[in-house]
């Protein structure tokens, strides 16, 4: 009981701090009995060992009081980062480049359903700035709740298919939302069409050129159902009017250009997509707080892992890199991380979280996976390992993906798993070991 | 055909039927042929195209709303391969796919669209959406038990005398209240498995290459198949 009632104290003394910003943060008294419940909630679900309580805090506080979001998010300027693909490392990015101008509540775990976003903005009730991770399907009902100042809107494409709805779907209601919100400026990726559509509804919209590696989701026009003709230079348009737009901000090689401006991005995290992500939290740091461009560019620089990912961790006789992909179009970019040979464990899991559909790995092009020692692991090894073998690559398959490791050679190994396999080995390389 | 020339596999448009991750079964289909010695190519047949009608397998696959009406006026203006896949291919159609070569899709809105009419099938809506996995005892012989994942909003009636692929043992399928999956006719084979249903099920890949090829096919051992298939058909073992 004793660290409950510890939980307890914490929640009431960051009430305290709330009324000293009261202009900040002006809770009901319902709702700060709410949050004090979901307190009490996150220290029995961590006493209990279920894991760090963000979620369950969050759920049992909006429970009680469905408007806490609202009236968490009253007096600050929020931006929300959303799409099927690096809501997480974005988010990072730009909760960085805004800590240079103050305070600022973040999401940082990834908890990015409203349950997680209630437990991140009570736990920084000071924070006039408010950077949130929010999964795609939720984005409509959290804009609507918070009224956010900048909404980042990646890309979207296939993810989930069980849990979730078809992509185009998910955009129409994203579209619908940003609409209602004209004050609201939209950061969006115009290099993929079925962002294009949904950003083109709000009422202000600074288009970069994010790249998109994996358009098979956008052959056909979300607009119409016409095939898009392609143009020169990532160009490319639909008989209906819906095209890419001009874009305020575009990648060359590591450096984000705008408009008399050229930035080299010196970035730790790997991939292109990295890239395009740390241009997009550029132009929504500028937007929201103004960050000099060179400012944001110093922060990102120092980012060496998000929430455990890409982070190295010593294990036995391995150095392993940890690595998140959990879609297509996801992997698709991670495969040019994996250029070099390093043996490789693969782990996916087909829970909720991850989609019980596990068909979406024949999307995957492992054929472009050059041979490696490879362990085949997760709760769906199986799958991958078929998979594999189609692909013609040989591999260990072992459930267990620290199992897996054993089997690979000494030194350094790159690790890639989906969503709950991921936690699910982090929590036993980087919070036991 | 005989063994020497190459099996063609026509992807029949990956970019707009390919939604539900259903190109995997060109993968399986050409990579079982390869390991046994015999060339096997895959055309992915996309809507700019001219269409080859001279394959000797057509795989359609499942997609969204919209593609399905794209995907079927872009079959009706290419006559030639809708007579090859009635009356000479061998034609593999899963979800989206299987409902757009019947008579009529009638969409949410209760909008009646047109579809191919090579099959004797009409498919309306369903209140609630078959997400789940799916196992049927397939009425093909020495195919036996076919697991795969279904994720669909249709409910497919079977017109007198067609035939279903399978009887379903858990799981929805077309959902028609006869506890049925897919269609089977000399030419297609129908179902709503995903999964890929052919990765899933190596036995129904060798029907299909048998009837193509006309020949014996030797037995390949994928090690991780049987943990495989007991994780999916453990439910009815």
């Amino acid at each position: 009981m004793a660290r409950l009632r510890i939980a307890g104290i914490g929640i009431t003394m960051s009430l305290n701090t709330a009324q000293r910003h009261r202009s900040r943060l002006r809770l009901g008294g319902w709702a700060r009995v709410a949050a004090l419940a979901g307190s009490i909630a996150a220290g029995l679900s961590q006493r209990l060992g279920y894991g760090q309580g963000s979620m369950i805090g969050g759920r049992v506080t909006l429970a009680l009081c469905p408007s806490m979001l609202t009236q968490l998010a009253a007096g600050r300027r929020v931006v929300l980062v959303s799409g099927t693909n690096g809501k997480t490392t974005t988010s990072h990015l730009l909760a960085a480049a805004l800590r240079t101008a103050g305070l600022v509540a973040h999401n940082a775990s990834g908890s990015n359903m409203p349950d997680g976003i209630v437990a991140a903005l009570i736990a920084h009730p000071e924070a006039e700035l408010a950077v949130i991770e929010v999964d795609e399907l939720h984005l409509a009902a959290v804009a609507d709740a918070v009224n956010p100042a900048v909404v980042v809107l990646l890309n979207l494409t296939r993810d989930q298919l069980d849990r979730t709805t078809e992509v185009r779907k998910i955009a129409g209601r994203i579209g619908e939302a940003l609409a209602h919100h004209v004050d609201t400026v939209v950061v969006a990726n115009a290099d993929d069409p079925i962002t294009v559509q949904a950003a083109s509804k709000a009422a202000r919209t600074i288009w970069v050129a994010g790249g998109a590696g994996w358009r098979e989701d956008a052959a056909s026009c979300p607009n119409c159902g016409e095939l898009l003709e392609d143009g020169e230079n990532g160009q490319w348009s639909c008989t209906c009017g819906l095209a890419r737009p001009p874009v305020t901000w575009w990648l060359s090689d590591n450096v984000a250009h705008t408009a008399g401006h050229a930035v080299p991005l010196e970035l730790q995290l790997p991939g292109r997509f990295n890239l395009s992500n740390a241009t997009m939290a550029l132009a929504a740091a500028h937007q929201v707080a103004k960050v000099p461009f060179v400012t944001a560019a110093t922060a990102f620089a120092e980012l060496s892992e998000v929430a455990n990912r890409y982070a190295t961790v010593r294990y036995g006789q391995h150095t392993v890199r940890l690595l998140l992909a959990k879609n297509p179009a996801g992997w698709t970019e991670m495969i040019s991380v994996l250029a070099e040979p390093r043996p490789l464990v693969v782990s996916i899991n087909a829970q909720g979280a991850d989609g019980r559909d596990t068909s979406w790995l024949w999307d995957v092009p492992f054929e472009r996976l050059t041979a490696r020692p490879i362990a085949a692991s997760g709760e769906r090894a199986a799958d991958l390992g078929v998979r594999l073998s189609y692909a013609d690559l040989e591999h260990h398959t072992t459930p267990d993906p620290l199992a897996g490791l054993a089997l690979l050679p000494p030194g350094p190994v790159d690790v890639v798993a989906n969503y709950t396999a991921f936690r699910q080995l982090t929590q036993r390389l980087v919070h036991v070991h | 055909m005989s063994t020497d020339s190459a099996v063609t596999i026509g992807l029949i448009l990956p970019d707009v039927l390919g939604t539900y991750s259903d190109a995997g079964n060109s993968t399986v289909l050409a990579q079982r042929l390869r390991w046994r010695g015999i060339p096997a190519s895959i055309h992915p047949i996309l809507a700019r195209e001219a269409p080859p009608t001279t394959c000797d397998i057509y795989l359609l696959g499942g997609g969204e709303d919209r593609a399905q009406l794209f995907a079927t006026s872009w079959l009706r203006s290419h006559q030639t391969l809708l007579n090859t896949i009635a009356e000479r291919a061998l034609t593999l159609t899963v979800c989206a796919g299987l409902q757009i070569l019947g008579h009529t899709m009638t969409d949410n809105h209760g909008q009646h669209q047109p579809g191919l009419g090579l099959l004797d099938i009409t498919t309306t809506p369903r209140r609630q959406r078959a997400v789940g996995e799916i196992i049927t005892q397939c009425h093909l012989p020495d195919v036996g038990m076919l697991t795969g994942f279904e994720n669909h909003q249709g409910a497919t009636t079977l017109g007198p005398g067609t035939k279903p692929l399978g009887r379903v043992v858990t799981g929805v399928g077309n959902g028609d209240g006869h506890a049925v999956d897919g269609v089977l006719t000399d030419h297609i084979l129908g179902t709503y498995l995903h999964g890929p249903v052919l990765a899933r099920n190596p036995a129904l890949a060798d029907h299909i290459l048998r009837r193509v090829t006309d020949h014996t096919l030797p037995a390949i051992d994928l090690p991780d198949l049987p943990a495989l298939r007991s994780t999916y058909l453990k439910t009815v073992v």
